[in-house]
């Protein structure tokens, strides 16, 4: 009971220098918490990726598109159990800022693909009878505060003019994890657009999603698909959709590292800030550690008293910066609307903020613990006075 | 001077000397007396005589270089941080001159210090820093933190904690060297009570003429030799 006593009373010794030590170490654990949310959050759509679904594209670049007679053969192969493609759109709606994922689907086939897309059986028949319907997920509706039945207009980048679509469903996520920030609409429509308008590349697809049977035979499943289209008019590349989403990961991988570094770099700021107010803490205090010395108490006790106290420095830093890390995300979040899709502080997050606060009240306290407990108890006696 | 009972310090050939630099200059040559149970004694001589030097070897919170040095029947010289330690706590009772207390602790809880090594129980603990307190006249002011008391207060607080385990000695290093005359005065009769109520042995280094005539004997130490006087 002393002993916590101690360790509380030296904490709240000098409040200012605690408080300001407790403010620096909410800010990093919380700048922390933040940066390793983002990272999380260009992860979060190889996270949310199914392991039972396979996704083909062209083996030259994601660029090019196939032909929608893949479909077919893709489709009877032994272990392929549904099949859907999808095209990415890349429309803008009012301003390029209000960037946000489209994509035009095979209308009757691409949800059965994905269950964790919770669509309202009402609003997907309206969606599936109106060719140019559009299902939007929840995040997307909440930040442009679109309802169904909205006209939602864009403008092609990839596919000129301006597209019109009617919100007919919002999809909610199975999981927290499931990214509701994307817009479907029929491939149909964008293909027979396309052909009335003369292009030249009609009945193509961005890639083909394949889903199997048993995903340990997703190696396989993959080699064949890609054996089959070998110096066809357009080879494929098959890969898992983990793998597919964690490509696009890699494209901007100097980022991520970035961030990561600059993540770490924080702690290691706020370590070095840490052990300086425990190393000047320590030595304002020799002399009492030599008068507890020279009472009977052993260089263990001191030692506690001193990890004591920067842990329960780190531990206020902790609990504060946590606290803080969901408003603050949420802010965040909001500020960027649907740029990262799935923006949540994840546990994980919370554990490893807490290490890194332990971390740091251990480290802090590890040399002047050390010196304390070694400093002969007549030297520290003569420090008085 | 002889001692009065059997000694319960026994000093022999005691040495200690620092290292300054690539030199080592000596402290301490072959001292040799005896301290008997209950006696008062003053070690008096000049700045670096060594008088604080053979005090702390004596409490054991430093090592002599050679001789021997057996208090209560242990020669603390033989010991290991960690024994010394036990020893001390057991043992040796502190006075310091700028008392020493520990600054976020009440007076009770300073006083409660040393018995937290003990195995007594929080009530006896409790009863007997009441006790102490009370003796030394400040159980009115158990719940005060050091820095509501005076200096004179403070080192009474100091002495409670010294005896609060009956140590076999208590030694006390210019227990009035910063305080006022009338505050020292009240702490050299706090120790003459110590001594002749409960028959404490005290080792009391001191500047002050006025606070050795306290003692019942006085050794002045020269240049790191001891030399007794009347």
């Amino acid at each position: 009971m002393h002993f916590l006593k101690l360790i509380l009373r030296n904490a709240l010794r000098h409040r200012l220098r605690t408080g300001l030590t407790v403010l620096g170490l909410v800010v990093a654990i919380l700048a922390f918490g933040l940066l390793r949310t983002v990272v999380d959050a260009w992860y979060s759509g190889a996270e949310g990726a199914s392991a039972a679904r396979l996704v083909t594209r062209n083996a030259i670049s994601l660029v090019f598109p196939l032909p929608v007679s893949y479909r077919e053969r893709i489709r009877r192969m032994e272990g392929v159990t549904a099949i859907s493609y999808a095209n990415w759109f890349g429309g803008v709606y009012v301003t390029p800022k209000n960037f946000f994922p489209q994509f035009a689907v095979d209308a009757k086939t691409y949800f059965d693909l994905y269950p964790e897309y919770v669509i309202p059986p009402a609003e997907m028949k309206a969606f599936v009878i109106d060719r140019k319907g559009c299902v939007i997920g929840r995040k997307l509706a909440n930040t442009y505060g679109f309802k169904v039945g909205d006209a939602l207009p864009l403008r092609g980048t990839i596919y000129p003019g301006t597209w019109n679509f009617t919100v007919r469903a919002i999809y909610d996520g199975a999981q927290a994890s499931t990214d509701t920030s994307q817009l479907f609409f029929h491939w149909d429509y964008l293909n027979e657009t396309m052909k009335k308008a003369g292009a030249r590349k009609t009945d193509w697809v961005g890639v083909y999603v394949i889903e199997i049977s048993d995903p340990d035979n997703a190696a396989q499943i993959s080699t064949e698909v890609d054996a089959m289209f070998r110096n066809s008019l357009a080879e494929t590349l098959t890969e898992t959709e983990k793998a597919f989403q964690l490509g696009f990961v890699s494209m901007t991988e100097a980022i991520v590292v970035a961030i990561r570094i600059v993540s770490f770099l924080v702690i290691f700021i706020i370590l070095a800030v840490m052990a300086n107010t425990m190393a000047m803490t320590a030595r304002e205090r020799i002399a009492e550690y030599a008068t507890l010395k020279a009472l009977g108490f052993g260089p263990a006790f001191l030692a506690g008293l001193i990890y004591g106290e920067s842990l329960a420095i780190a531990l206020a830093g902790a609990v504060l910066g946590i606290a803080l890390t969901f408003p603050v995300a949420h802010g965040f979040s909001k500020q960027v609307g649907t740029l990262f899709p799935v923006f949540g502080v994840s546990p994980e997050t919370i554990w490893m903020q807490a290490a890194a606060a332990a971390a740091v009240g251990v480290a802090a306290a590890a040399l002047p613990a050390f010196r304390a407990a070694r400093v002969p108890i007549v030297e520290g006696l003569r420090s008085m006075g | 001077m002889e001692s009065p009972a059997e000694p319960i310090v026994r000093i022999r050939n005691l040495t200690k000397s620092y290292r300054r630099g690539e030199q080592r200059v000596p402290v301490l040559t072959n001292i040799s007396f005896d301290i008997a149970a209950g006696e008062f004694i003053a070690l008096m001589g000049p700045s670096g005589s060594g008088k604080s030097t053979l005090l702390n070897l004596i409490a054991g919170i430093d090592k002599p270089d050679g001789g021997s040095l057996t208090v209560n029947g242990t020669d603390i010289a033989t010991l290991s941080e960690a024994e010394l330690a036990d020893w001390r706590a057991a043992n040796v009772g502190f006075i310091f001159q700028f008392y020493n207390l520990m600054p976020v602790l009440t007076a009770f809880e300073n006083v409660e210090l040393p018995l937290l090594l003990t195995s007594l129980a929080r009530g006896e603990r409790q009863a007997r820093v009441d006790l102490a307190l009370s003796m030394v006249g400040l159980a009115d002011r158990t719940t005060h933190y050091p820095s509501e008391l005076s200096g004179g207060q403070q080192q009474r607080v100091a002495i409670a904690r010294a005896f609060i385990t009956d140590p076999v000695i208590l030694v006390a290093d210019e227990p009035t060297g910063d305080l006022d005359r009338a505050s020292a005065n009240d702490i050299l009769a706090l120790l003459e009570r110590l001594n002749a109520e409960l028959g404490k042995t005290i080792i009391m280094v001191t500047h002050d003429p006025h606070a050795a005539r306290s003692a019942h004997a006085i050794r002045h130490l020269e240049k790191g030799e001891l030399d007794v006087a009347p």
